[in-house]
């Protein structure tokens, strides 16, 4: 083994014999079983993963092969991905939750002669497609549980595969030499992973990642956040997401650091305390329901307890962030800061499993400054990324002390991004694929002649931070008549970030000027109506009253005010505005069944809405058509008003703003 | 791909038979010279309309009603009445009708009482935590964990019970029972008040216990679904008299158990 190590790590499996050899005694893994957490060190999991590399072997796996790998983060799929790579084949991980019909798809186009598996669920659905896998060979599984009276020709526990390997590699010496040898034959150039997309933007496509490629990414980013073999990590998220791959499984053999797997989904949130993971991600979805819990819980509380953590949460959103950038902060600020992370920040964090964390990313998509500041100022460090399958993962990250909520930071080292005419987004890293599985003609598609991938994202450079600004998906970025950028979606999260606004449909694209139709949220603005005496009869009344008008415009003022601080953005300031008279709804199909707006769609719908916003009318009529639940149909119609709107002039033009 | 046929446990030996067992309050006649027996490793059912002396026959089995007539034999021993401790001595558990379990503890907790019977250092031991107690204490917590793994429940191993939703509830008392170990277990209605999705879970754990741990179960149902394709055998009481006995099929067809559903024309 010792030879292997002294040899440039080019390949995992030469990743794990050297962490066997380093840092044998100290834990690659965990897993909460039966309530234990059951630890597995170094050297435990090499001896493990030689020996299932040879079962696999027996049973017919071999070098350029694909096996699908499929489940929850379990120890024994992530050592199925490591055995299957000792040999030379090619893991495919697919997501747990995939339907039989997605399942299929990617098995048949990855061409898969083996898979490993979780449990019954997953064999019963591979079962329900099989005549649509007929290179589908065996199977090996995780979970006996109610797998007794299955047919097992072709059915092995995984558990009898590794114990059949240890007799062998027991039993002969040639095994271990055998074996020693094969992984030294891995070269950094072999494909080391195959992972779909999701395919939300259409068929999913298989991005396959090589060896050397990926290790060299990843040794940046462990060298970027400081990652060391005394860190730990939360495997929560699919295993078969780029992501998990990447910062979990690729990170961790890199560092060397001690990866955990739940117990089961359902406990993820009480596990991520008991672990106290040191490295931390999750999206933006996530924080938030955090969050929302938190607040609830604070509700209930007793009213000294209320009281009190409202009060040190004011003094961490004065102080939080500025202590936390090391940024100068008076000394009283740091005195109530330093009782406030007594009583309220420190046990807030233990309870979220946040302790120890030194190092926590958000991405996927944007998050809304509110709470991106909040769990800063409780001094959790967030920072955003920006990432894609075929960089596997990394482009931009930011760095510590340089955080921003609307940015997603400078590019990775060893990364070059540019900005393509249109506004694209295009990267080279050392991590990016070498092509989609068996799709020449899409791989050429994303990939520029000298070698560049296209994100199909739209974005700038921040001029004032020098860090990435993502905005849109870039076929969705339009133009105004003036030529400016036009960023739909960008301006409708902005809006979306209060609370008060549910949905905006913004439009601008060969326009004069960008205009916003808004839906407010009725249970915000109801109970804001509560509060202030506003009488209202109906959604349809809520949504056209005065009071509520005004406080929509301060929020579009505000938006306003942002965007002007943005050179780019500042011609995209929104001149007029109204407010819808109905919610938007999936069944009348002006919502997708996931809740996003189809701006095409809802402009040929509110037609005489839009023609209004930009024909400088104060007032529009509108009778649309709506499905009620019951499937029944009926026609509303209302007099919506139009609000004009000022807008600032851009920063540049009077210096600083304040 | 597994067919929902029924355990594949050998069903062999009567394990318990009830003889000619009445029971009355005053004059009420709760059970009135009923027989029939349950074998090693099946899934028997006791359906009946309401008011037929299903639950009666329960209490009867674990020894909380003592009858006036007949016997009782259980494991080769005949007696005339089984008294509780003989029962939860013997291996016979049961969870009720109406969810019976500590509200305010844990579900580990609560489970972790159930291995109570199986306890063998005193009170004063276990008071101690120490040594031999706490050797036996672990023994017991892994018993416990593997049922709340066999359950699916390790999500809420920390939660109250009374904070659970109902279908929750029948769960953990399930697993409670299943703690003892028990030899036979009486499920007296398990899926009452349940929705489809519930049920169903329900069913699946019924069989999974019956499969896994060989434990045969004695179950009152009124879902006539569940019970034709969950039992092996199924008697029927009305008005506290056995009216039939026999396999799902049979007892499908029974005129008696139709009209004793649907009434008769007098």
């Amino acid at each position: 083994m010792a030879s292997i190590a002294a040899a440039p790590a080019d390949t995992f499996p030469k990743l794990l014999i050297r962490n066997a050899d380093l840092y044998g005694t100290r834990p690659a893994m965990r897993q909460k079983d039966l309530g234990i957490w059951q630890t597995w060190t170094w050297s435990q999991v090499a001896d493990i993963v030689r020996a299932y590399a040879v079962g696999l072997n027996r049973l017919g796996l071999k070098r350029g092969e694909t096996i699908a790998i499929i489940g929850a983060n379990r120890p024994k799929l992530y050592w199925s991905v490591m055995a299957s790579q000792m040999l030379g084949a090619v893991p495919v991980p697919v997501y747990a939750d995939a339907v039989a019909d997605e399942l299929a798809f990617v098995l048949a186009h990855a061409e898969v002669r083996f898979a490993a598996v979780e449990d019954q669920e997953q064999i019963d659905k591979i079962q329900s497609v099989i005549e649509r896998l007929p290179k589908l060979e065996e199977m090996v599984y995780d979970e006996t549980r109610g797998l007794r009276d299955y047919d097992h020709s072709h059915l092995h526990p995984i558990d009898d595969i590794i114990a059949e390997g240890r007799k062998a590699l027991g039993g002969d010496p040639a095994v271990g030499a055998w074996l020693d040898a094969e992984i030294a034959a891995g070269k950094g150039s072999d494909p080391s992973i195959i992972l779909y997309t999701s395919g939300t933007t259409g068929a999913s496509k298989g991005v396959m990642l090589t060896c050397e490629r990926s290790i060299k990414a990843v040794t940046d980013t462990v060298k970027f956040d400081k990652l060391n073999e005394h860190d730990v990590a939360l495997a929560y998220l699919p295993l078969a997401w780029v992501g998990d791959h990447y910062l979990n499984y690729a990170q961790g053999l890199v560092a060397g650091f001690c990866m955990a797997c739940p117990e089961n989904a359902d406990t993820a949130m009480a596990d991520l305390r008991e672990i106290g993971p040191s490295f931390y991600f999750a999206p933006p979805r996530t924080l938030e329901v955090l969050l929302t819990r938190v607040m609830i819980r604070m509700e209930d509380a007793g009213f000294l307890m209320r009281t009190m953590f409202h009060y040190f949460i004011g003094v961490a959103r004065r102080y939080g962030e500025p202590i936390l950038n090391g940024q100068p902060v008076p000394l009283t600020g740091r005195l109530l800061y330093w009782i406030g992370n007594i009583l309220v920040y420190g046990p807030l964090k233990n309870t979220l499993g946040f302790s120890r964390v030194r190092v926590a990313y958000t991405a996927g998509e944007a998050v809304g400054p509110d709470l991106f500041t909040f769990y800063r100022s409780i001094g959790l460090n967030l920072k955003q990324l920006y990432g894609q399958t075929e960089a596997f993962l990394y482009v931009t990250a930011q760095p510590d002390g340089e955080i921003y909520s609307d940015t997603v930071g400078p590019a990775i080292p060893n990364v070059d991004i540019r900005i393509a005419e249109d506004g694209e987004v295009q990267f080279k890293s050392p991590g990016m694929f070498s092509g989609y599985f068996k799709d020449d003609a899409k791989t050429a598609e994303v990939m520029t002649p000298d070698g560049f991938v296209k994100t199909g994202d739209a974005g700038y450079f921040d001029e004032k931070t020098g860090h990435l600004k993502i905005i849109d998906r870039s076929k969705d970025v339009g133009k105004l008549n003036d030529g400016a950028l036009f960023p739909p979606k960008y301006i409708e999260n902005k809006l979306k970030f209060y609370p008060n606004i549910r949905e905006v449909v913004a439009y601008g694209d060969k326009r004069d000027y960008a205009a916003v139709m808004i839906n407010i949220d009725l249970t915000a603005v109801g109970s804001w109506a509560e509060r202030n005496n506003v009488v209202y009869g109906s959604y349809q009344e809520l949504a056209g009253h005065p009071l509520v008008y005004d406080m929509i415009a301060k929020h579009v003022a505000e938006v306003n005010r942002s965007l002007a601080q943005d050179k780019v953005m500042a011609s995209s300031q929104i001149k007029r505005f109204l407010i819808l008279h109905k919610e938007l709804d999936a069944d009348d199909g002006e919502l997708t069944r996931t809740q996003k707006v189809r701006r095409g769609f809802i402009a040929d719908r509110y037609g005489t809405l839009v023609k209004a916003l930009y024909d400088g009318s104060k007032e529009a009529d509108i009778s649309t058509e709506v499905t009620f639940e019951d499937g029944r149909k009926g026609t509303i119609s209302a007099r919506v008003k139009i609000r004009d709107m000022k807008t600032e002039p851009a920063a540049g033009t009077i210096g600083k703003a304040a | 791909m597994r067919a929902p046929s029924g355990p594949d446990v050998a069903v062999g030996d009567v394990l318990l038979s009830v003889e000619n067992v009445s029971l009355s309050f005053g004059g009420v006649k709760a059970v009135s010279d009923v027989s029939f027996d349950i074998r090693k490793g099946e899934i028997r059912a006791i359906i009946g309309p309401n008011g037929a002396g299903k639950t009666s026959m329960l209490n009867i089995i674990n020894g909380f009603y003592q009858p006036q007539q007949g016997r009782i034999n259980f494991k080769g021993e005949t007696r005339s009445k089984m008294r509780p401790h003989d029962a939860a001595y013997g291996g016979i558990a049961r969870t009720f009708q109406n969810v019976a379990l500590f509200r305010g503890m844990t579900v580990l907790d609560n489970i972790m009482a159930g291995r109570t019977l199986k306890m063998h250092k005193n009170f004063f031991w276990q008071l101690l935590r120490f040594g031999p107690a706490l050797t036996e204490e672990v023994e017991h917590r892994h018993r416990v964990e593997q049922i709340i793994d066999f359950l699916k429940i390790q999500e809420i191993r920390r939660t109250p019970v009374g904070r659970l939703p109902y279908g929750l509830q029948k769960r953990v008392e399930l697993g409670r029972a299943l703690a003892t170990e028990p030899d036979l277990l009486l499920l007296d209605e398990p899926m009452a008040g349940m929705n489809i999705e519930e049920k169903e879970d329900m069913s699946r754990f019924v069989l999974d216990v019956n499969d896994h741990y060989g434990t045969t179960i004695a179950l009152i149902e009124h879902d006539m679904g569940v019970v034709m394709d969950l039992s092996d055998r199924v008697v029927v009481l009305d008005h506290g008299i056995k009216i039939a006995d026999g396999t799902p099929d049979e007892i499908k067809t029974d005129r008696g158990v139709i009209d004793a559903y649907l009434g008769v024309a007098h």
